[in-house]
């Protein structure tokens, strides 16, 4: 069953921008341009793309928060605008920069008063903030007040917020921005745990690629408004034909880079003694074999692709024109 | 759906608490605030006796007189100012994020915002102002009939009502113009010092534009002329004094209309 439904999802905002000393000039600027997704209740999506990608946008239209210029969105069955308060109660939010939170009171209140605003049963709610509390090491600071807190502490704290009506679908919108890497252990941490209890599903944007890589199974890439891949991280090094990479360490330099078919050369280090090969169409034993008669090996090792290289390269094409249909 | 509507009171009411509570933490300034708000409102009362120090009628109208109309403005503005001033805000809210934060949770939005930033301090303001119409409306030498007492209890309501609606109206602008700020105000406070003479003052466009086309004058000008039994030097039928409650609802009906539109044109901030 779809809990998210995307269909030509779109938002224009118009800009005025000075042309001149008074001279004012109308722009339309579209941020999401024709968006189509279905996620299924349990997945667990990461929303990627460079700044002014939409993403947010995006999210903004899901949760009920901006009204689409066109298109049609449906969360839970419901229409995110004009069923705004009901959606509410079945979605759960995390604005990495804007809080659920009262800055002035104590953490515990926060989460005191937000059962009064989703009504949650007594029950419920303790049961729910008792897992968070594990889970998130609340206890130190659930007796100070939220300014008083760390980023990643109040981060904790809105994660906590987000969940304790029990939502079926959370929305996080940079949820590790500005984290130190510790609390982004611990956020993406809680997150994975989340996800494999199967029952909530979970759409995050990040800019933080080891989030996804960490998280999410479905990658689904924005720029410019649109969506350029939407699959797994395997899928995307594949279309994108990003490589691994043998790392070479030799005894001795050879004078020139060697040529080896299908493997060629990307780097030279260390004078020469590193050489780093593209796996294009060649195995990792056939560059080995390849070096063999022509130095003695000191070590080899294989490195994965990286993610952000592809994402950089990706971008860097859909710049340059449609060189890749999207959605295959 | 009666216990749903009981769960939000319920939720505004915990709402309330909370900004009680965070105001708290700050009590010296609170008791600073309490007292300096009450000198504005004090300041616009003292204004109207000045002005009778130098002459004895204003408009056609005595001390006594004017003072029902500057009790049913003051007491009207000062806790319409309380309970839905804030909205004024409303760029700053949308500035920090706060709007967004209200947005995705399951209450409506303007009573959330307005119910977390509560100006408390401000409960100062609106007791003065009750105490002065208290004041006038017993020493004007009203013979009261049981209309006129359903009028003096009817027509201060009404005027929070219509206040609060010029507030909110004028804030919406604010979703399509982040500075109209500037042009609330002379529309609100412009409204406040309007309805604190007589309209009789005022002259030509000016007035039509305040007193009628705005509903300015339904505020406290024409419901004093009732409740004081005396006839509109300009005209007007008697009747119109009672019309404030339904002014009053009218207003708040264009209120909400542009509240709601409002939203939906609602931009938010980047990220």
């Amino acid at each position: 069953m779809n809990v998210i439904e995307m269909d030509g999802l779109r938002k224009e905002f118009t800009v005025r921008v000075r042309t001149g000393t008074l001279r004012r000039e109308k722009r339309t600027v579209t941020a999401v341009d024709g968006v189509d997704l279905r996620v299924e209740r349990g997945e667990m999506l990461g929303y990627i793309g460079p700044n002014g990608a939409g993403k947010s946008t995006t999210l903004k239209m899901l949760t009920g928060v901006l009204m689409p210029s066109a298109g049609r969105a449906r969360v839970c069955g419901l229409r995110p605008v004009a069923d705004r308060t009901r959606l509410a109660l079945r979605i759960g939010v995390v604005f990495g920069q804007r809080s659920q939170l009262w800055w002035d009171l104590p953490l515990r209140d926060s989460f005191d008063l937000l059962r009064h605003v989703y009504r949650v049963p007594a029950g419920a709610h303790a049961a729910r903030l008792a897992r968070c509390r594990d889970l998130l090491d609340l206890d130190a600071f659930l007796d100070t007040p939220v300014r008083q807190l760390s980023l990643g502490q109040r981060m904790r704290g809105e994660l906590t917020a987000a969940l304790l009506h029990g939502p079926e679908v959370l929305f996080l919108d940079e949820p590790t921005i500005g984290l130190d890497v510790v609390s982004k252990q611990a956020v993406r941490g809680f997150l994975a745990e989340l996800g494999r209890a199967g029952d909530t599903t979970l759409v995050l944007t990040t800019h933080d690629l080891a989030d996804i890589e960490r998280l999410c199974r479905r990658l689904v890439v924005v720029d410019h408004g649109r969506v350029v891949h939407d699959g797994s991280i395997a899928e995307l090094h594949r279309r994108y034909g990003s490589r691994r990479m043998v790392v070479a360490e030799l005894d001795t330099a050879l004078p020139e880079p060697p040529v080896l078919p299908g493997a060629p050369v990307q780097r030279v280090e260390a004078d020469g003694r590193r050489l780093v090969f593209a796996l294009d169409r060649a195995s990792v034993a056939e560059v080995v074999a390849g070096l063999a008669g022509l130095a003695t090996l000191r070590d080899i090792s294989i490195v994965e692709p990286d993610i952000e290289e592809v994402v950089a390269r990706l971008y860097q094409s859909e710049r340059k024109g449609p060189l890749l249909t999207p959605g295959v | 759906m009666a216990e749903v509507g009981g769960g939000a009171l319920r939720a505004y009411r915990a709402l309330l608490g909370a900004q009680a509570r965070s105001q708290a933490a700050y009590r010296t300034s609170f008791v600073v605030d309490l007292v300096g708000n009450l000198g504005a409102t004090v300041f616009d009362v003292v204004t109207v006796l000045v002005i009778f120090g130098v002459t004895r009628e204003l408009g056609g109208f005595t001390l006594r007189e004017t003072l029902v109309v500057v009790g049913l403005s003051s007491c009207g503005f000062a806790a319409a100012d309380l309970l839905v001033g804030n909205v004024e805000r409303l760029p700053r809210y949308v500035r920090t994020g706060l709007f967004d934060a209200v947005l995705v949770r399951p209450l409506a939005a303007l009573p959330q915002l307005l119910l977390m930033d509560l100006p408390l301090r401000k409960v100062s303001r609106a007791v003065f102002g009750l105490a002065v119409l208290g004041f006038a409306l017993a020493s004007a030498g009203i013979d009261w009939t049981p209309g006129r007492v359903a009028l003096a209890v009817v027509a201060p309501p009404a005027a929070v009502v219509f206040f609060a609606s010029v507030f909110v109206t004028t804030a919406t602008v604010s979703f399509y113009w982040v500075d109209s700020g500037e042009l609330a105000n002379s529309v609100t406070y412009g409204g406040r010092d309007f309805t604190s003479y007589p309209v009789t003052i005022y002259g030509g466009w000016f007035r039509a534009l305040f007193a009628y086309g705005m509903g300015f004058a339904f505020v406290s000008y024409h419901p004093a002329l009732a409740l004081l039994g005396r006839a509109d030097p300009l005209g007007l039928p008697a009747w119109v004094g009672w019309a404030s409650p339904g002014v009053a609802l009218v207003a708040a009906a264009v209120a909400v209309v542009a509240w709601r539109v409002g939203v939906r044109h609602y931009r938010s901030t980047g990220s």
